[in-house]
């Protein structure tokens, strides 16, 4: 397992630089956008990443209610996390391609909306585990994410009536894809995947050894009241005991 | 069944006799909707064909301001001297305790919409265009949309460090899709443009599915302490 991390790494470092190749000098230029169109690869690879990772948050939650599996939960914040951080640069990267494109930073268009909405709920739901300072906190966590996939739909619903209801922006787009413009595309996605994947995997080790450390922490000052040894530093000892599962 | 209609009742009896005596929830609600409304009026200024366009969401976001500050209050009073510890071990449904919580706050908003809608109308100059009975299933299912959440998540954030301000941040979110139905039914209603009918669609829609993921999952959220 130690060796398969750096050489993942290397790998994903090594697509992204040939999906950044691609995307920036091989992609042809779209016709009326210009260069400004090259955000696309790596816009919509966010998006998709972020989608995926709120789904794997979703499944993760519910394993968690249902087999109250410690691991399940560490999953669910960690794609919960970096799902976070994938969604924010949707975010970021969309207005900036809409103000020369649309001409406006911002429009309350379905799709921005209800990624914005998602954003909101998955912040919240980071708010929580961050406030909750009981061993519960999992539980409540998981009953969040429930209660935010159910409500994407309705968000989603409520925005297309409303919008359908008004005049839309003008929005480029629609229509058929270059199949140059595809396959860079699904490089991109393709890099995009093995980071966050990375960057999940990283991030899961780290929990998993904080929640070691904590639990040999919380194990050292018991026994230690117990048997009247006070320890000045409980982390020295540690790392001789396994951690419990 | 019939162990948790009496559990139900009892609770809610007990609830609204407190507040009944005490009257701390509706006081501050009601000061708090008061101040709202003025606070707005100073800072739009409209006349009477804008307030109409505007009023729907001037409303719905006093209610649902004004709501957090009771929901805060829900369980709270059931922490001094463990009363939440001593239901928690006691055979009596989890779900009676929620639904009975869930009314409380619903009679509570209600007799505060009830009272404070008349002084919107005042003070904002309205007058419905539109099908004026509409605005009673919009404000039922509306008020049942917030308070149903609201209760549950105050639940949720019992548990959580200042959970005075956690209640909002997980509520809002969540509620969305259910303030923008009422808003947006209320403003088709009072300026008389199109049909409010696929909002109040989507408010029952948001009811059901919310009602039945709490009364679902509120057990899950009770013992976890």
């Amino acid at each position: 397992m130690k060796r398969v991390f750096p050489i993942l790494a290397v790998l994903t470092g090594l697509l992204l630089a040939y999906a950044f190749y691609e995307a920036i000098w091989v992609a042809p230029m779209e016709r009326t956008m210009g260069d400004v169109q090259r955000i696309f690869y790596y816009h919509v690879p966010s998006a998709w990443t972020a989608f995926l990772l709120f789904f794997v948050n979703l499944i993760a939650s519910v394993i968690y209610l249902i087999r109250k599996n410690a691991k399940a939960d560490a999953v669910a914040v960690v794609s919960a996390e970096v799902g976070v951080v994938f969604c924010t640069v949707v975010l970021v990267t969309g207005p900036i391609w809409a103000r020369p494109v649309w001409g406006i930073w911002w429009t309350w268009d379905l799709r921005l909306t209800t990624t914005l909405v998602l954003w909101l709920i998955y912040v919240s739901y980071l708010m929580l585990r961050r406030f909750s300072d009981s061993s519960q906190t999992p539980k409540l966590a998981a009953v969040l994410a429930i209660f935010g996939a159910l409500d994407v739909p309705l968000v989603y619903f409520s925005i297309w009536f409303f919008r359908t209801q008004h005049p839309q922006p003008v929005i480029g787009g629609g229509g058929s894809i270059d199949p140059r413009m595809l396959h860079v595309l699904l490089i991109n996605w393709l890099a995009f995947s093995c980071f966050a994947f990375l960057l999940s995997w990283a991030r899961y080790r780290l929990e998993w050894l904080q929640r070691e450390v904590e639990e040999a922490q919380a194990l050292e000052s018991l026994l230690g009241d117990g048997l009247a040894a006070p320890t000045r530093a409980p982390l020295d000892k540690t790392s001789s005991r396994t951690g419990p599962q | 069944m019939s162990s948790l209609r009496s559990i139900t009742l009892a609770t809610l009896a007990k609830d609204i006799r407190l507040e009944w005596r005490s009257k701390d929830a509706i006081n501050s609600m009601l000061f708090f909707s008061l101040l709202v409304v003025v606070i707005f009026s100073f800072s739009f200024d409209p006349n009477a064909e804008e307030s109409r366009q505007i009023a729907g969401g001037l409303i719905w976001v006093a209610f649902l301001f004004a709501a957090v500050v009771a929901l805060n209050q829900t369980w709270a009073r059931e922490l001094r001297n463990q009363v939440l510890d001593a239901y928690r071990v006691s055979p009596a449904p989890a779900n009676a305790l929620f639904t009975a919580k869930v009314l409380g706050n619903f009679f509570l908003v209600s007799l505060l919409e009830a009272l404070m809608a008349p002084l919107f109308m005042i003070f904002y100059n309205l007058r419905a265009l539109g099908p004026a009975w509409q605005l009673i299933p919009v404000a039922l299912l509306g008020t049942w949309a917030l308070v149903v959440n609201g209760t549950f998540f105050a639940a949720m954030s019992l548990r959580t460090r200042s959970r005075e301000i956690m209640l909002p941040l997980l509520l809002f979110p969540i509620s969305i899709p259910a303030v923008q139905s009422m808003v947006e039914a209320t403003r088709i209603i009072l300026s008389g443009d199109g049909a409010a009918r696929f909002w109040i669609v989507l408010l029952l829609t948001y009811d059901v599915v919310f009602t039945t993921a709490c009364l679902a999952l509120f057990e899950t959220v009770l013992q976890a302490e």
